[in-house]
Formats: C-alpha cells, sequence, structure tokens
C-alpha cells in the first residue's frame, strides 16, 4: 500500500472496553491527503472513538493506526497531538482565557515569540470570519457561531496538517450552521488539509466530503464519495437517504 | 466593669493573645493547603485512592477537639510545645475542606475543555496548572474559607492545652464566671472569623466572573 498519500491509516484495528464489549470491529481505510474524509454514522457507531485513536486520547486494543506513516504508539503522544488540530462540538474553550489565549496557547507552549504568536493570531481571526474586537473577549461573551470559529482558528494555530473535528457545527442553529459549513469549504480550498470530520448528519456529510465513510456498530459499511453514496444500493445507505428527506427520484435513481 | 474598659485596660494582653490566635489560625492554615491541595488533585488523578483519603479525613474531622489535642500530646517533638501541638491539630481538622473541594473544583471542570486540551497536545502538568486549577480556583478558595472559619473557632480550645490564643480570656472567664472577661476573647475571635469570611469571600467572588 502506498502510504505516503495516506496523512492517517487505519490497519485491522479494533477497540475494546475494558468490560470487552468491541466498540470498533477490523477498522482498515485511509485518508488520502488533502481531502475531507467523513465519518457518518449514529450515535455510538464508533466515530467519535475512531477519531480519537487517531490523537491518542484513545488507544487501540490491535491493529495499527498509522499517522503520516508512522505508527501512533510510535509517536511521542504530546508530539502527535500537536501535529493534530483538534476541534470539538461545544468547541471546548477555555473560559478563563480571552478569544486570544485561547488561539495562541499552542504556539506559546511551543515557545514561539510573542510577535509571531500575535501576528498568527490575527491572521486565524481573519481566517475564520472573525471581528478583530473579539480577540479581548472571553467565550461566555461570544455567541455560539463565533465559538466554534474560535475553535476552528485554535485548532488551526500551529498550522497542523493534519484536522480531527468532532461535531464541530452540531450544536448550531441550522442557518449558523450552514454559513459555517459554506465558509469552512471555503477554507479548506486554500489551506487544503487532510481532514477527518465526525458527524451524524447526512446533509453535512454530502455537502463537505470528498469521501464518506459509514460507521455502524464498529464496522465499516461503506467508504464512497457523496455522488456514489446517494446511488448506493447499500441498505443501509438507502435507509440514511430516506430518514433525511432525499427526493424519491434521487433513491430511485441508484435503486 | 464594662467591655470596652476591660479591653483598654489589658490591651497589650489581648493584642498579644489576638497575635497568638492568628499565628495558630495563619500556620495552620498554609500547611493545610500546602497538604491538602496535593492531596486533592492527587485523588482526582488516582481514582483509587480518592475514597480511602477523604474517609481518613472525615475520620479526623469526626473525632472531638478537645480530645484530639489529647490524643496528640503523647507525640514526640509536637507534644513538647503546646504551639505545635495546637497547630498540628488545626491543620488536621482544616484538611477535609481544603482536599475536598480541591477535588470537587476539578472534578467540576467541564470535560469538553478537558477533551479539547488533552486533544491540543497539553501536558499533565500544563493542564493542571493551566486549565484545571484555575477554572478549580474558586471552589478550592471556597474550601480555604470555610478552613479558616472553623480554625478560628477551634483555636480558642487550644488554650485548654496552654498553646495561648484568645481562648484563654474565654477559659479565664468561665473559671472566674466573669462575662466580660468571656466576651473580651469571644468578641475578637467572632470578629476575625467574620473578617476571613468577607475578604476570602470577595476574592472568590473576584475569581468567579472569569468563568463561561
Amino acid at each position: 500500500m502506498d502510504s505516503s498519500e495516506a496523512a492517517v491509516e487505519f490497519r485491522d484495528v479494533s477497540y475494546r472496553l475494558p468490560d470487552g464489549r468491541e466498540i470498533l470491529k477490523d477498522l482498515s481505510f485511509a485518508v488520502t491527503r488533502g481531502e475531507i474524509l467523513i465519518l457518518l454514522g449514529r450515535s455510538g457507531s464508533g466515530k467519535t472513538t475512531a477519531l480519537k485513536l487517531v490523537n491518542r486520547l484513545l488507544r487501540n486494543s490491535s491493529g495499527e493506526v498509522l499517522v503520516d506513516s508512522r505508527s501512533t504508539c510510535d509517536w511521542n503522544v504530546i508530539q502527535l497531538r500537536r501535529h493534530i488540530g483538534y476541534a470539538i462540538q461545544e468547541a471546548g474553550l477555555f473560559p478563563h482565557y480571552t478569544v486570544e489565549r485561547n488561539i495562541g496557547l499552542i504556539p506559546s507552549l511551543e515557545s514561539w515569540p510573542e510577535e509571531k504568536i500575535r501576528a498568527r493570531v490575527e491572521e486565524l481571526v481573519r481566517l475564520v470570519g472573525l471581528d478583530r474586537e473579539l480577540l479581548s473577549r472571553f467565550p461566555h461573551q461570544l455567541s455560539g457561531g463565533q465559538r466554534q470559529r474560535v475553535g476552528v482558528a485554535r485548532a488551526l494555530a500551529a498550522d497542523p496538517t493534519i484536522l480531527l473535528m468532532d461535531e464541530p457545527f452540531g450544536a448550531l442553529d441550522a442557518l449558523t450552521r450552514s454559513e459555517l459549513q459554506h465558509e469552512f469549504l471555503a477554507l479548506q480550498q486554500r489551506l487544503k488539509k487532510t481532514v477527518l470530520f465526525v458527524t451524524h448528519d447526512l446533509n453535512e456529510a454530502l455537502l463537505l466530503g470528498t469521501r464518506i465513510a459509514l460507521l455502524e456498530e464498529g464496522n465499516l459499511v461503506s467508504l464512497t464519495s457523496p455522488n456514489e453514496f446517494r446511488n448506493s444500493s447499500e441498505p443501509l445507505v438507502t435507509r440514511y437517504m430516506r430518514a433525511f428527506g432525499a427526493p424519491l427520484d434521487q433513491l430511485r435513481g441508484g435503486a | 466593669m464594662n467591655l470596652w474598659n476591660f479591653l483598654v485596660q489589658n490591651r497589650a494582653d489581648v493584642a498579644d493573645l489576638t497575635f497568638e490566635h492568628l499565628w495558630m489560625v495563619g500556620i495552620s492554615t498554609l500547611i493545610a493547603v500546602a497538604v491538602g491541595i496535593p492531596l486533592g488533585i492527587l485523588i482526582a488523578r488516582k481514582p483509587v485512592l480518592r475514597n480511602p483519603v477523604i474517609a481518613a479525613a472525615n475520620i479526623i474531622q469526626t473525632i472531638p477537639s478537645l480530645a484530639l489535642f489529647g490524643f496528640l500530646l503523647p507525640a514526640p517533638w509536637i507534644g513538647e510545645r503546646a504551639g505545635r501541638l495546637a497547630i498540628l491539630a488545626l491543620t488536621l481538622y482544616a484538611l477535609l475542606p481544603l482536599i475536598r473541594n480541591t477535588y470537587a473544583g476539578i472534578e467540576g471542570v467541564d470535560r469538553a475543555v478537558i477533551e479539547a486540551a488533552r486533544g491540543m497536545g497539553l501536558t499533565d502538568w500544563q493542564l493542571l496548572v493551566k486549565v484545571q486549577l484555575p477554572l478549580a480556583s474558586p471552589v478550592i478558595l471556597a474550601g480555604i474559607r470555610v478552613a479558616v472559619v472553623i480554625s478560628v473557632g477551634l483555636a480558642t480550645i487550644a488554650a485548654a492545652i496552654g498553646a495561648g490564643g484568645l481562648g484563654e480570656l474565654i477559659f479565664r472567664g468561665l473559671a472566674m464566671v466573669n462575662n466580660t472577661v468571656i466576651l473580651a476573647g469571644a468578641i475578637p475571635a467572632a470578629v476575625m472569623a467574620l473578617a476571613a469570611d468577607v475578604a476570602l469571600g470577595w476574592m472568590e467572588r473576584r475569581l468567579a466572573p472569569q468563568r463561561g
């Protein structure tokens, strides 16, 4: 397998809880550099678990997770995590830090010079479409959409090549979510990061994904492009399409 | 003789006893903070230790104070001086609120925040000093406040083993059946407790608005 093309690769990865319950079963797939790979599935399908194996918030029970062709076990865990951006639902911003310090934390821990951090923070704030005035605010003084933007900016701070996103837009109202999704796509056009994106929202998956990995009870059911997904005859996929109210002719088109 | 006249006439004496009192409370609180906060952090990290540590601190708390002073009397070095003994006893009593509040404060930090911090690549130490302790600080401070207020009251009993402090006036007044002398010890102690409560409460509120 050509691993230089894959930024992240799962090889026969299983994850079991201490009580023996298997959350992920022999998962194998590769994330191509520069693509947005969606991990789609219902709650409990194992999609978040798979994501956390990449930055070793969880450790796989068997198999191998490779990041830049190196097994996550061979990485220094702190270096691994700083090498990968991480954005989650509700953003998880530090409530006692201003927006500026939230975004600049990792650069400052990496002892970048003060000037470079400030320049980077301002660049990122512009990039995610936030007003400079917000830099001195605390997270509780921001709207939900602003918080998520800060969360994305923070994940991008040290310029990682890989981004992990766990339902980053999940807690937003429909309109704000749609705005952020489109802005994220535009951002990705420029930045060309490798993105692993967890969601349970089919529309989000179809909109953002280069490819969609559908998980069910820890198994990879299908891994397709959004177009193939729409036309798939895989029973679970058609159920998804129906649940999200896809037009009937689109469903029939593939069946 | 009214209280005011008594205080004025014996001002040097009262000032000495007040200082002794403050000294016992201050030193014991400092030691309790130095021991209790790390213990609270430890049990937040190692859940196995939580129950035994909390149970031990709880048991100490249930020992009547006069009995605890007595128990510690035979201890080497500590037992030699009443002051040391009183400070040790006060420290032991102050531990429970400190351990419990440090633990509760750390456990109370939003899971998403911890998760994000770990995922971003903070080391355990950075997570502790940059995220957990600052966010837990209002709760920890509330623990210190409780500990100080308890200590100011308990320290009056230290006079029973000859450790001095404002309790001396209270015991003297009891022996003389003289309410003025009792009040000359009790009122400054009460004022001290109230002042500590107000000051630490103010600090607590100062720290709180930063939370989201």
